[in-house]
Parts: C-alpha cells; structure tokens; sequence
C-alpha cells in the first residue's frame, strides 16, 4: 500500500441477484480472486488478483459475472498514458525487466486491414467453390528448376523433400512448456486429422506424440532441448529456430517452476532448473555457419526431411532472406513483430521487429529478383487472424502461414496476455494438472478442425471471387491485392497498387 | 572392418559411403570433410586425418577416434557414445551435449562445453588435455567439463562459466590468473570432489599415456554455479 499501491485494473461486478452461490467461479480461477463468505453467505472478489481472463465469467451459470475495466485511472494525459505510468511504478516498485506475454497489443499499423481484395465481374468469371473443383493443397520445399524424364516418360529428376499441406495454414511454434500437454495433444491430433502440420518449439517432443510425427515439426533451437536423433528422425521437417518476431534478437527463459515431470524429461534437464535458449545460437556467425548447421541437420536425418529455418521480421529481413536462401534451408519461416508469445521482456515485444506484411512483400521481390525464389518455400506467420490474412499473404507471396495466437483462442484462449504466471485457467499456459486437465483434447482438436475447415472454405471462396481454382495461381499474385489509405512508399514497398487505380 | 579413403571425397559422398557400411570402420586420408558420424550409434569410427567441422554431431552411441586434430562444433548436440581426440579442437566442441564423452589430447578453442546438459543418469564429459579459450562452459547447465593445462598453453581464457546454472568445471590449477564472470562458486577442488572425477582423469591417463600421480601432483579449481535459477528476480510481470 502507499506508494507501491496499483489500483486494480480490472473490476469484478457481481449481480447479486443472479448469483446462487454455487462457488463455481471460486473453484475455477487459479489466481483466487473469488472467495466465499460463509458468514454473509457471499462470495467476495479481490480485483487485484484478476486478470480478465473470463473463465469466471464464461463459467458462471446464471450469467452474475462479468469483468470490466477499472474507471479509477490517472489524470487524462495524451503523452502519459495509464499503461505507461502503471509501467513505471511497477519497474520503481521492483527494479524488473518488465516481463509481457502473446502478440504486441499496442495500436501500431496492421497492414492486412489497408490491403483489399479483387473480384471477378462480367469477365473472367468467378467459380464457385461448392460446385467447382478448388486446390488449396500445397507443397513445401526446394523445387528444382528443370524437371528431366526418361524415355518412358517417368520423372529421373530427384524431387528435394516436400512437405504437403491441404491448407496453406499450419500451426507454429509453442513448446511444451510454455503451453500444456493437453494443448500439445490437441494441436496434433487436429494436425493429422487437417493433413497439415504442428511445430513442437524448443522444448522437444513428448513420447506419447511421436506417433503424430508424420504431421510434426520439430524445432532445433539455440538451447538444443530435447534434440537428439529419434527426435528428428520422428519430425516431418526440421526447423532451425534463429529468432522470433515477438522478441526479435534476445532468447528465452522458460522459468523452473515450469520445468516439472514430463517438462523436465522432454527437455531433458532437471526439475527446477531454467531452460535458457541463448540469443544466438553460439555456433552460427554466418550464412557459412547457419549452412553448417543446415547441412549438420541434413546429415543426420539424411536428406528426407525439408529443412526450415525460422528468422524473425526485422530491418534487413530481405538481405537476411536471400542469405538463407542460400545456405541449403529448404523452407524459410518469417514472423511478424505482433507474434505472439509465453513471455517476453514487453520492450523488446513492443519496439523490436517490423510488421509481417512489409516483411514478406520485400523477401518475396528479393528472392524474385535474384533468382532464387523456388529454391525456398515461404511461410510466414505473425499475426495472421483469418482466411482473409491468409489470401493476402499467399497473394503478396506466401506459400503458407503459420497461426499460433488463433489457434490457442480455438482452444479456449481469452488473451489475458498473462501466460507467464503459469496460472492459465483454460488449461492452455499451464503445467499444472488441476487446470491442464480443464482442456479437452477431444473437444480442443474438434475446434481446431472447425477453425481450419471454415478458413480453407474462406480461402475457397475468396479465390474463386477472384476466378482463381488453385491456391498456386494466387501465390505472389499482386495483381489481386490493392492498397487503402497507404501511402505511396507503403504501397511500393508492398508492390502493389492504390485502390482504384 | 571396412576402410574408406576419403581422398576427393566431398563430405556427402563420403557421408553415403559412412552410412553404407556397417560394423567398425576406418576412415584414412580424411581432410576437411564435414558431418562424418552425425548420428551414428553402435560401430566405432576411426579417422586417420583432420575431420571437419560438425564430426559426431548428434552423435547416438557410436565411438569415434580421430588420429590428428579436429575442427569445430565436435559432439554438437551429442547424446552418447564417445569421441576421443589424438590432438587439438577447434571452437564449440560439445555444443549442447548431453550425453557421452569427449577426450581431448591437446588445446580447445573457444565456448567449449557451452550448454551442456544433463538429466538423471545422462551425465556428458568433456575433458581437455591441454588449454581451452575463453567462454568455456558458457551457459552450461549440466554434465562435467574437465581442463588438465598440459600443454603449457593457460588453463582457460576469458569468462569461463557465464550464465553457468549447472553441472561443474574441473580446472588443473589454482586459477589466481582467471577472469571469472560472476554466477559462480570458485573454490579448491576437495578430495572428495577429485574422487568423484577420477574415472575421466585415469580414462585421460589410459587414452594418452599419461601418468595418472603425477597428473594428480598439482592444484586443482572446483567452478559450481550459484544458482539453477539465474534470472528469476531480474522480472516483473506486465
């Protein structure tokens, strides 16, 4: 109290009326703000504890619950916002790196809404999808440039390793560790039932997963957890983690109390102790380096599975790309500064990277111009939030997406943006049992099924609008994008034209 | 045992021809190729030459013997098995090991032994004969690296242990000329601590001919980090 004290941020209003006292919201929040009063027979919320997560809120049967936001705020100030001030006590408070969890929340530019999609009218007629054949199957990897046949008209080219996807849209990276088994399980399961693929991160793979590895990418990070030889032997692909766009240039710290049981054993580390992923990995200085780390992989996996490496969106991601392209990576995996994350210092969060968007517009005009563009696959992710994202990264270049933050709202996420405290009442964030068992993964796989179902059938009709069949005639297809209210160097760097224009 | 003459081979051709024999093996006149034995287990692997950079890496139970000095990034990421080297390393040997053996005749370079692990009974070794450059043991988080300064180079460079949070250094000498980073405990190595080590030191002895008392004849540094959890008050929750 005094001067460390921060007015709640959040208010819980219970409507007495409704409320029958069933302490369902009691049992249901790990941060315990709910408390019952068997005196008064009342049940008492401390708002300070709460974290608008909605577990209360989503649980409650008679509707008594909801959360808004504290009207209690500083003197109106356009230069020191409430975020802003709050931030400075707590750091005067503690002498902390202020820690942050998923996507950069803050108002900065989301290129996907300026860019607008064509459609075909009189010529060049739209198809519709429900009656017409649509192919959005893609295939990841190195393509060779001259396709050679022998006499019997069979294929003598060797085919580089491909990963095929039935959707441009896969799940990225989150370990295990950062979020649950059950999280874990549901994302493979819907990955084997959709026919595309999940991403383990850098926390290893769980043995009761190896049998989903056919649709599994496995992560080779600059900690090295869990890597080992049946691990990459049981991936589809492998994924050489260089950076990340919601913390471009620093790496991770999974906290000990988060290294417990199957954690600690996948991992391979002790209970308890911090898994530290360094910010480099310390034996890449160079392409030349990363090459030997692509060509080490490739060797040991021997040459049967694509290899990705994963750059995060920063300044020179063009030249950084090109150099990528060239070090024998089969897929480049790009991720936008609004990614999200299980935690990250909220500086580097917000301030560091640059948006998906303009990222991957010049890596795909780079790679063009160079001549190198099939000799890598491009996947980027960041915040893509919906089929209509996903139309306009393939259109300005993509071959596939990855979806994190969109994924893990399927499987109940209320982006209380507060996974650090390992306290996620939806069973996602968490290793703790009693609330990781909130998460079904019969029912998280059935929502991620609905989710990707509806998006591919999104992605249908906003290709046959277009009078396009074929996810690969979208692909870099600029002609079919145009920009709103963007300005002229906006709209050269994304490569594509002013609406009306 | 099957012979393979590495003379202009390049390391994938030379890499197929590893990965289609079976059984012990003898790699002569190798020079410079890199990968050889990435994840190979159950065979030992003997290399008359100088291997390239990444040799045993994710290295599964194979033995490899090199007979001259090998380049960087030895054991990358190795989870058991052994790599004995008649010579000097370069740079990052026994990168993320987290299982196995590495003996080193002569010198390692830079960030040896840098994030190694170790988890129950999966304790990794890297022991250096002679010298190791700065940053050895950087970030390590567990297993036991063991440097013998026999060759007259200095002990170690430049902070060694940084962001150490597990396992521990073994350093033949008394360390007074050594730039710790804070984090770790540097102190006398104890009998008890040297008892617990000798089965590397009488391996090394074994492997190079060394005489075991006279190696013992000398002052050694036990390096422990402070903490398994270093970072843990340098956060506050946003």
């Amino acid at each position: 109290m005094g001067i460390e004290f921060l007015y709640p941020e959040f208010e819980v209003v219970r409507n007495d009326a409704r409320c029958i006292r069933c302490r369902v919201c009691e049992r249901q929040c790990a941060n315990e703000v709910h408390t019952y009063d068997e005196e008064g027979h009342v049940i008492l919320s401390d708002d300070a504890k709460c974290v608008n997560c909605q577990r209360c809120v989503s649980l409650c049967p008679t509707r008594a619950l909801k959360i808004v936001k504290s009207d209690c705020t500083f003197r109106e100030n356009a230069n020191w916002q409430p975020d802003t001030i709050r931030e400075i006590y707590k750091q005067a408070n503690s002498g902390g790196v202020l820690l942050s969890s998923m996507g950069n929340p803050k108002p900065l530019p989301v290129y996907w809404d300026k860019i607008l999609i064509n459609a075909s009218q009189v010529t060049n007629p739209s198809i519709d999808p429900l009656r017409e054949p649509m192919e959005t199957r893609v295939f990841l990897g190195k393509k060779p440039g001259v396709m050679e046949r022998d006499e019997n008209g069979n294929l003598k080219t060797e085919l580089p390793p491909q990963l095929e996807l039935s959707m441009p849209v896969m799940f990225s990276a989150m370990s295990y560790g950062s979020i649950s088994y059950n999280a874990h399980a549901s994302l493979a399961r819907a990955s084997k039932e959709l026919g595309i693929y999940y991403n383990t991160g850098e926390g290893g793979l769980h043995e009761d997963f190896y049998v989903y590895g056919p649709n599994t990418i496995v992560q080779v990070a600059s900690g090295r957890f869990g890597v080992h030889k049946e691990y990459l032997e049981a991936g589809a692909a492998v994924e050489i983690k260089m950076g990340q766009g919601a913390k471009p240039g620093i790496g991770g710290h999974l906290p000990g109390t988060k290294i417990v049981g199957d954690v600690s054993r996948t991992r391979m580390i002790p209970e308890g102790s911090d898994a530290i992923s360094p910010a480099p990995h310390h034996d890449i200085y160079s392409i030349e380096d990363l090459r030997q780390l692509v060509y080490s992989l490739k060797e040991a996996t021997e040459y049967k599975k694509p290899i990705i490496v994963k750059v995060a969106a920063v300044h020179n991601i063009a030249a950084i790309a090109s150099g990528v392209a060239r070090s024998g990576a089969d897929i480049i995996a790009i991720d936008g500064f609004r990614g999200g994350t299980g935690a990250a210092p909220t500086r580097i969060r917000d301030n560091v990277g640059i948006p998906i968007e303009l990222a991957l517009a010049v890596v795909d005009k780079r790679l063009r111009d160079e001549g190198i563009r099939n000799n890598v696959s491009l996947v980027v992710g960041g915040s893509i939030r919906s089929a209509a994202d996903v139309v306009k990264a393939v259109a300005l270049g993509a071959d596939a997406c990855y979806i994190a933050t969109a994924a893990v709202l399927a499987l109940g996420c209320h982006l209380c943006r507060t996974c650090q405290t390992g306290k996620c009442n939806w069973g996602i964030a968490t290793q703790r049992p009693e609330l990781v068992k909130r998460l079904n993964p019969d029912i998280g796989s059935e929502r991620l099924v609905n989710l990707m179902t509806a998006w591919n059938h999104e992605i249908k009709e906003l290709m046959g609008g277009m009078g396009i069949n074929s996810i690969e005639a979208l692909r870099g297809n600029r002609l079919m994008l145009r920009g709103v209210g963007l300005t002229e160097k906006e709209l050269e760097i994304l490569g594509i034209s002013h609406a009306g224009e | 045992m099957t012979t393979i003459d590495a003379k202009e081979l390049d390391f994938t051709k030379l890499n197929d021809r590893i990965r289609e024999t079976a059984g012990d093996l003898e790699i002569v006149n190798c020079l410079g190729q890199r990968f050889i034995a990435d994840g190979q287990s159950g065979r030992t692997i003997t290399i008359q030459g100088v291997p390239g950079n990444a040799l045993g890496a994710y290295l599964n139970g194979a033995d490899i013997v090199v007979n001259g000095n090998a380049q960087d990034a030895v054991g990358d990421t190795m989870n058991d098995g052994s790599i004995v080297i008649h010579g000097n390393i370069g740079d990052a040997a026994g990168y993320a090991m987290r299982g196995g053996t590495i003996y080193v005749k002569g010198n390692a370079g830079y960030r040896a032994g840098i994030h190694m692990k170790a988890y129950k009974e999966k304790v990794p070794a890297l022991v250096i004969g002679g010298g190791a450059g700065s940053f050895l043991g950087e970030y390590q988080a567990g297993g036991i690296i063991i440097v013998l300064g026999l060759t007259g180079k200095k002990i170690v460079g430049n902070f060694p242990g940084t962001g150490m949070h597990g396992g521990k250094m073994i350093l033949r000498s008394d360390c007074k000329d050594v730039r710790f980073d804070k984090g770790v405990t540097v102190s006398p190595a104890s009998a008890e601590d040297l008892e617990a080590v000798s089965s590397y030191l009488k391996e090394y002895c074994r492997l190079f001919n060394e005489d075991y008392e006279a190696l013992m004849n000398a002052p050694f540094t036990i390096v422990t980090p402070d903490s398994s959890n270093p970072y843990k008050q340098m956060y506050v929750a946003n």
